[in-house]
């Protein structure tokens, strides 16, 4: 507690110490808070552009034949979807949690490079402006998936050159942002925060961050490759020229597996802490937790090609990856088994952040359901690119991510705004976005069983209704999260509600509650001192 | 599981007629999709059948632990609340308990990967064909070579019929049939009850080809070739489409495969070695302008039309041709290049699969229609003299 009252007797001294005002303050920003700020407000504003390319793709998809859109346009709309939701709306999203609560968390009083951090950030606004822009180029924005497969991209027109650039960008800033993270959590803990005391938030992100400066530069090289090929007569993945397109495949999932990790293990850890709290209990089998991430981190490098057994593999091969990818179910199982033994003899109560956290693990199981069923591969045979892949996918990164990003913001917006989200809004944002999902996704499951391949602008008569259902309960979604934002987090942005309790929670745990609400601008500037469990401040 | 199945169904139908889709009447296609089909296509190869198998087994075991686990998880919910006074537990670890649900479901994974594995290796059998026939995609349209077996030497494109084509461009509004976009002007023949070994490859991007009631996908890569096998058991229609990304016409170019009884597909080999030797035109062959143009037509509407469209004019990247230098240029060898090696990094494919009157005839079309009225007469001679050059 003292560390942070010697601040505020500080700040009133010292007024450079202060918030800087106007512009300068945010691109100028220096400050983990702030920052942190700019990325969760910039993921929900491609949250927001990749819903509509959604709305757009659903709207087409409501019934058959092409009623609003040539089959070029559709290509375009599926493939952005993709990109701005992976590389603009979800990873962002989870840096700015990073940035808001991991320096909070350890007892630090910054993130490690704090310019670097600025510049991590700023350098997403150009590559953002690229993504997007690339509709208004000649040809259109790149078509061929967010896969990227060569040789489709060599067709592609000069958008696909922004769209390479755009993600060489992304690329190094989420590669600054993961040192940023990982010299913050190794170097700069409070005395007493020892590894094995660290909340599992800071712990999944130190993995994730690991995994992010493994793969990131091996997606650069798949892209760069592709780059050259399209100008400068190399053929690394060019048949015509005696290269390998299912290379391309290889480098491409070799970084992509890894990365729906990086999407995934931050949301692990975001639910790890907001369930104890709710039970009013501690985490169950914390060292387990730890394990079974660092597990699913080291499996999810050797099980890429379960994304291309329909290529042709050898026997050996697809025996390999099936094998390999179906052990990932133990760990991701001890994770669920662990939430469950946390709330079970609990004293449970259901507020938001634990709605959307029961919510995340009850949905997100059924995701995992859905992996297991595609890492046999006889029945990937018959599921790969059709709508049963779409669901999955959506499964673990709607439900699985995004409500796990939701859970985090109604645990956490106390601390950064100063104000109590309303809570009859936030159980309406929940039960509404639980069932407009499933009403979305639950369909495509028989779409994919029946056959239906995905990224297709028109489908046999046969497959309408499903995927009406399915638009219906998409721009139901969308609807949902636009109600969140208006509703919700604009009120608490801008004030209005119940004043924030220093620890609104009654049983959460950590050094983040143990500062005032809002957060002061600067936190822990001295080491604080801490009790033997690492989670209050003594003296 | 029928009867449950059903009933999902019709909940789900119910939700489906309120927003009023189901106003066309649409029928199951048998060997294709059915109307709200809810599982895998029924089977037609023991492969297939063992995907069934696996899939239920697969989906039962999920359900059971799903079913096991929530219900711990829920009752948890409901007796451990606040609200009812509940005091919380301490504990936190329990290391036998922890090792336990950590073997459980490595065993329960073991068990699972067993039956498959069987299945894996059946399915990457491909030796013993009694019939192989190669399929090559093409941007947007299936070309099958039959390479051993009984009609070997034939050879067809594959293409989704126009007319549906043109459905889908109008909304698929009216009266639309049950195959549509299933139709197919060459469906694939095969004998029933024969090893068919099915070679992938492709001439330009990866294209996948899929049929669900034989339980086959295999992608077909462009400069390598793959394999895949299936032996239809039942005589019939089956349906499949491409499944990986193609570009802008991926969903238009279906898979249609004729199963028939071994003494039908003879007739039908012969019939069409006779159709083959009937067709095959000699390039020395002098035409007459009205003659190659109608042949023109016919060439232009199932191979260019897509991209170039049936004005001519193209659309986005799609160069026009009506008005194009190079269509309306005298030198008739700089079009005939193009068709023959492609243009701006197989933006323009090649077309060098065409016969050499297709080519000319072609040509000659675009020289000669919308407002390209240049008389020009190219010969099938002309072609062949530039291929290979």
């Amino acid at each position: 507690m003292s560390a942070v009252l010697d601040h505020h007797d500080h700040a009133h001294d010292d007024h450079s110490h202060g918030a800087p005002a106007g512009w300068r303050r945010w691109v100028f920003a220096t400050n983990h808070k702030d920052i942190g700020t700019l990325y969760l407000l910039f993921s929900f504003t491609m949250l927001m552009i990749g819903g509509v390319l959604a709305l757009g793709i659903r709207a087409e998809l409501f019934q058959p034949g092409l009623q609003l859109m040539n089959p070029e346009l559709f290509n375009q709309l599926t493939t952005m979807h993709g990109l701005i939701m992976v590389f603009g709306a979800i990873m962002p999203a989870f840096v700015g949690f990073a940035n808001w609560m991991l320096p909070m968390q350890i007892g630090a009083s910054d993130m490690a490079f704090a310019r670097m951090n600025n510049f991590s950030f700023w350098l997403m606004i150009p590559a953002a402006l690229m993504l997007a822009g690339s509709f208004f180029m000649p040809g259109g924005a790149p078509a061929a998936g967010w896969t990227l497969y060569a040789p489709l991209t060599l067709q592609m027109g000069p958008s696909m050159d922004a769209g390479i650039f755009a993600m060489h960008i992304l690329g190094a800033s989420s590669i600054m942002g993961s040192i940023n993270i990982i010299v913050t959590v190794l170097n700069m803990r409070a005395p007493g925060m020892t590894l094995m005391k660290m909340p599992m938030f800071a712990w999944t992100w130190l993995i994730t961050a690991y995994l992010l400066i493994a793969v990131m530069p091996v997606l650069a090289g798949a892209i760069t490759m592709t780059l050259t090929d399209r100008h400068f007569g190399t053929s690394f993945f060019n048949p015509a020229g005696g290269g390998d397109p299912v290379m391309y495949q290889h480098i491409f999932w070799f970084f992509g597996h890894p990365e729906v990790y990086i999407m995934i293990l931050p949301a692990f850890g975001i639910i790890s802490q907001i369930v104890p709290a709710f039970a009013r209990k501690r985490l169950f089998g914390y060292a387990s937790m730890v394990y079974a991430t660092s597990s699913i981190a080291i499996l999810s490098f050797i099980v890429w090609a379960h994304h291309m057994f329909t290529t042709g593999m050898p026997v050996t091969g697809q025996l390999f990856f099936m094998y390999a990818t179906m052990l990932i179910a133990v760990p991701t199982a001890v994770k669920i088994f662990n939430w469950i033994a946390t709330m079970w003899q609990g004293s449970m109560t259901f507020e938001t952040p634990m709605l959307f956290s029961v919510g995340f693990i009850f949905v997100f199981t059924m995701g995992g359901f859905t992996g297991l069923m595609l890492a046999m591969a006889p029945i990937d045979i018959q599921l790969q690119d059709t709508y049963y892949v779409v669901a999955h996918f959506h499964y673990v990164l709607v439900a699985g991510s995004l409500f796990a990003l939701f859970a985090g913001f109604y645990y956490w917006s106390p601390k950064w705004t100063g104000f109590m989200y309303n809570e009859t809004r936030g159980k309406i944002h929940f039960w509404w976005s639980l069932i407009a999902f499933n009403v979305t996704f639950f369909p495509m499951h028989f779409l994919g069983l029946a056959g239906m391949p995905r990224r297709y602008a028109d489908y046999p008569m046969q497959f309408a209704d499903f995927n009406a259902v399915a638009s219906v309960g998409a721009f139901a979604f969308g609807i949902a999260q636009v109600y969140f934002f208006v509703f919700i987090v604009l009120p608490v942005m801008m004030g209005k509600g119940d004043k924030a309790p220093q620890k609104p929670w009654e049983a959460a745990e950590g050094l983040e509650w143990e500062v005032p609400s809002p957060a002061p601008f600067h936190t822990f500037e001295n080491p604080p001192k801490l009790d033997a469990t690492a989670s209050r401040v003594i003296g | 599981m029928k009867s449950i199945s059903n009933k999902l169904a019709s909940l789900l139908l119910t939700a489906g007629a309120l927003i009023g889709t189901a106003a066309h009447a649409v029928n199951d296609l048998p060997g294709g999709p059915a109307v709200r089909q809810l599982n895998l296509a029924p089977p037609v190869t023991r492969i297939a059948e063992e995907q069934h198998y696996l899939h239920w087994m697969m989906l039962i075991i999920c359900v059971v632990i799903f079913v096991a686990v929530f219900s711990v998880m829920f009752y948890s919910i409901w007796k451990h609340r606040k609200s009812v006074g509940y005091k919380p537990a301490t504990f936190h670890e329990s290391t036998t308990v922890e090792i336990i649900w950590t073997i459980v479901p490595f065993l329960i994974v073991i068990g699972m990967a067993l039956p498959a594995t069987k299945v894996v290796v059946a399915m990457k059998d491909t030796s013993n064909a009694d019939l192989t026939i190669k399929a090559t995609g093409y941007q947007w349209k299936w070309g099958y070579d039959y390479l051993k077996g009984e009609g070997e030497g034939l050879s067809y494109i594959s293409t989704l019929d126009a007319t549906q084509r043109a459905m889908s461009n109008n909304g698929a509004k009216g009266d639309i049939p049950d195959n549509y976009l299933l139709k197919v002007d060459n469906p694939l023949v095969v004998p029933v009850g024969k090893k068919v070994r099915i070679i992938t490859t492709a001439n330009d991007v990866i294209h996948a080809f899929m049929v669900p009631a034989f339980g086959i996908k295999q992608d077909a890569i462009p400069g390598f070739v793959r394999d895949t096998w299936f032996r239809a058991e039942k005589a019939g229609d089956y349906y499949g489409q491409c499944a990986e990304l193609c570009g802008k016409e991926h969903a238009y170019m279906p898979i249609h495969v004729k199963v028939l009884a071994a003494a039908e597909y003879s007739q039908w080999v012969e019939a069409e070695k006779k159709k083959a030797a009937a067709k095959a035109d000699d390039p020395s062959k002098v035409w007459e302008l009205d003659a190659i143009l109608k042949r023109g037509e016919s060439v232009y509407a199932s191979n260019c039309a897509a991209c170039h469209q049936p004005n001519g004019k193209g659309a986005g990247p799609i160069k026009a041709l009506d008005g194009s230098a190079t269509v309306l240029d005298a030198d008739h060898a700089r079009q005939i290049t193009v068709l023959l090696k492609g243009q701006n990094n197989g933006a323009m494919p090649s077309w060098k699969q065409l016969s050499d009157t297709d080519i000319a005839a072609v040509v000659t079309y675009t020289k000669n229609n919308w407002s390209n009225k240049t008389g020009q007469l190219v010969q099938p001679a002309e072609v062949l003299a530039l291929r290979g050059k």
